[in-house]
């Protein structure tokens, strides 16, 4: 049945990991995230899942690993301190293979910042706050609906990609309320991990790939599972062999870049093979979407893409809808992180004007419309 | 009457020489290369201190003979 | 006695193993696999998770479900692993440095909470994977790597720790002890709960080399005369336990788990 409820950002992201089956969270309070820490502490014993406040945000996602690997579909929230904390594990859950879900509230930083405030600046921190070349995916939700919707997809994602799938909220939408259509599960296309069925001898956990994932069984289970963040052999047995190591980073990296098309594409709006076009994600999307619209009401040519998929970012798609653009202007509160993807994608950085916020605030419609004007004029 | 075999297993020994000097029995002694070597085999008890200190799964004793 | 059931969780082709001659690591990967087959442990339903670290490679030896995740954070790991697979038999093998520095509040935590796991602690009073340098359990004043005019800081008893904490079971013992080592991780095993045996393991390459106790010989033997039964060293004056360090089983109880305290919160 579809419902239809009034829900902050937060709550969304909450219901909507209930109804994709995840039934284990852990997590540490931390502002803006803390309602979804709260909420799970009353839903998952109602749904006869596992609720457990650890002792900090590195032991959290430790111990969504570890649910995970027990076989459960398992999930965390936090925001940029503790995201910064979890770095070292969700490198493991990419180099193990694990599927798991973190919702990460951007709020103001670096640092403790301003722990109630607003800001879209961990695009970058969320790719490569772990060391080592890896692939991961993150989902930017642009409303409360998007943070519902994105949420299920994130743990559809995390199974079939078996890799952490961040979801990168931020204060302002994690706080903010609308009406939102809650498909229930029996509408969702729900995502099961795959498991294997061959004989339990000889059983190699990273040694059957499908599309470069491996099918690998659950701790408990009768397939023997051997996990471990060194490098390591079909067998889960650690190894530190130069051609295995390459050979299981490049599939590390393949297995997702290779398969964009099954991400989450951006939403294009506006006129086509327009002369201006806005670049944004997240909340800043809306402003930039409702200025796009003024400005096109008004008679100009503007096009708006709105990213959905923030990483691996989405290359293609992006020089494919943008590359007619004589200007396009990057959307973000930020100092222009997803600013620099679109010049690693080869437009020239004359063609590209940020429109930046660094004060905690949203950026707002009028901000966006002052800057098309100026571009137009 | 012997009450128990042990072997060695080279492949796997790194000499270290701990069940050679916590045998109580003193049943081994070295050899020219640093291996144990099994001299008294009529001592032993069957005890398997040696199996359970040795670090390496290179010891065995086996204690049901049927002779 | 069966003599050949403990292989069935080693992996005795992966062997030789990486450690020195004489390293303690392999002693009690054997005493916990002879345990395993006495209790007839189905290898499906055991899992040995281990710390990062020379002793972190005795997965590396086993059969059964194997968890090797980030330095000192095993503990959490499992914690979660636990909770949603409550029917497997989980021991978190971990060193000192790992379990006491950058895992101490985790390890803190699993004993306040009780998680039904088996910790057991190869405490070989340094970092024996990254060269000797001293850990919070190496002892007042020794020489290590980082603390060449002996270690400045005070050590810290982990048993007590866990006693204090919570722990449903608390053990210590050595690598000389080989017959009480197998017997007290049969009894852990054995127990619902937090378990810890804490095992002071010899590090031939580093430690012993630092604080010339000699080789591997003499090491064993400063365990087999250092360690006394903990009835024995609580009857000596203060001045003569300063020679001394206690073995034996500081704690045994049955106060409820994790597990059990979140169902029974659900009413
Ligand atoms: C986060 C992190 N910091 C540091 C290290 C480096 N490191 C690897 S093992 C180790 C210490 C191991 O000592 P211990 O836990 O006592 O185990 P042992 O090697 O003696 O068995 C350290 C510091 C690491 N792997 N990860
Ligand atoms: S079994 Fe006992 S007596 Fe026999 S060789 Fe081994 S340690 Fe010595
Ligand atoms: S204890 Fe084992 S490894 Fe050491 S010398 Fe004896 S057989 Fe060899
Ligand atoms: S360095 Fe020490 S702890 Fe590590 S394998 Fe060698 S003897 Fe064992």
């Amino acid at each position: 049945m579809t419902i239809k409820k009034l829900l902050t950002g937060n709550d969304a992201c909450t219901y909507a990991a209930i109804n994709a089956g995840a039934r284990f969270f852990a997590g540490y309070p931390i502002t803006p995230a803390t309602e979804i820490v709260e909420l799970c502490s009353e839903l998952m014993p109602v749904y006869n899942g596992n609720f457990i406040q650890m002792e900090d945000e590195i032991a959290s996602i430790a111990a969504v690993i570890g649910a995970s690997l027990g076989g459960a579909k398992a999930f965390t929230a936090t925001s940029g301190p503790g995201l910064a904390l979890m770095s070292e594990n969700i490198g493991f859950a990419a180099m193990a293979e694990v599927p798991c879900v973190i919702i990460n509230v951007q709020r103001y930083g670096p640092s403790t910042g301003i722990a109630t405030k607003f800001s879209q600046s961990d695009v970058m921190a969320v790719r490569w706050g772990s060391p080592g070349d890896h692939s991961l995916i993150v989902l930017a939700p642009s409303s409360v609906q998007d943070s519902y919707d994105l949420t299920v997809e994130a743990f559809n994602l995390s199974e079939r990609f078996r890799t952490p799938v961040i979801l990168l909220s931020d204060a302002a939408l994690a706080h903010v309320r609308e009406k939102v259509e809650i498909r229930e599960p029996g509408e969702l296309n729900l995502y099961q991990r795959e498991k294997p069925s061959g004989p339990v001898n000889g059983y190699l956990p990273y040694g059957t790939l499908h599309n470069n994932v491996p099918v690998m069984s659950n701790f408990g289970d009768e397939h023997i599972l051997r996990v471990t963040g060194l490098v390591h052999q079909e067998s889960g047995y650690s190894s530190d062999n130069s051609q295995i190591a390459e050979e299981l980073v490049q599939r590390l990296a393949r297995k997702i870049d290779n398969y964009q098309e099954e991400l989450p594409a951006p939403f294009f709006y506006g006129r086509q093979a327009a002369d201006l076009i806005v670049v944004s994600f997240g909340i800043s999307a809306r402003a930039s979407l409702e200025a796009v619209n003024t400005v096109n009401s008004e008679g100009f040519k503007a096009g708006m893409l709105e990213l959905r998929t923030i990483w691996p970012f989405p290359r293609k798609k992006v020089k494919e809808l943008c590359s007619g653009a004589k200007k396009i202007l990057v959307v973000e509160a930020n100092h222009g992180q997803v600013r620099e993807q679109l010049i690693s994608c080869g437009f020239p950085p004359e063609k590209l004007r940020g429109v930046n916020k660094q004060n905690a605030e949203v950026i707002t419609p009028s901000e966006v419309l002052l800057a098309l004007k100026e571009e137009n004029s | 009457m012997k009450k128990a075999n042990v072997a060695i297993n080279k492949d796997l020994c790194k000499k270290c020489a701990i069940c050679v000097h916590f045998c109580p029995k003193e049943v081994f002694t070295i050899d020219q290369d640093g291996y144990p070597l099994i001299s008294r085999l009529d001592k032993c008890t069957g005890c398997r201190l040696c199996f359970l200190r040795c670090p390496d799964f290179a010891l065995e004793v086996e204690t049901e003979l049927d002779d | 006695m069966p003599s050949d059931d403990y292989k069935q969780y080693v992996a005795m082709d992966r062997l030789p193993s990486i450690w020195c001659p004489g390293c303690g690591n392999g002693v009690a990967l054997k005493a916990l696999a002879l345990a395993f087959a006495e209790l007839e442990m189905p290898p499906d339903k055991t899992l040995l998770a281990n710390g990062i670290g020379c002793s972190g490679r005795v997965g590396d030896y086993v059969r059964c479900h194997r968890f090797h995740g980030t330095h000192g954070r095993t503990l959490a790991f499992v914690t979660g692993i636990k909770l949603v697979r409550p029917e497997i038999k989980a021991v978190c093998l971990l060193g000192d440095g790992d379990c006491s520095a950058i895992g101490m509040s985790h390890f803190v935590h699993s004993a306040r909470r009780n998680v039904d796991i088996v910790t057991i602690v190869i405490n070989n009073y340094n970092y024996g994977m990254t060269g000797g340098q001293f850990s919070p359990l190496s002892p007042y004043n020794v020489i290590t790597s980082t603390s060449r005019s002996g270690k400045a800081e005070p050590d810290i008893d982990i048993c007590k720790l866990a006693d204090l904490a919570g722990a449903n079971y608390v053990f210590r013992t050595t690598i000389y002890h080989v017959v009480e080592m197998k017997n007290y991780i049969k009894e852990a095993l054995g127990k619902k709960g937090f378990s810890l045996v804490e095992i002071v393991s010899p590090c031939p390459t580093y430690y012993a080399r630092y604080n010339k106790i000699g080789n591997i010989i003499k090491q064993l033997e400063w365990l087999k005369d250092k360690f006394i039964p903990i009835e024995e060293y609580n009857q000596m004056k203060d001045a003569e336990k300063e020679n001394f360090f206690w073995r034996g089983r500081l704690t045994n109880r049955d106060l409820p788990d994790l597990y059990q305290h979140t169902r029974r919160s659900r009413g």
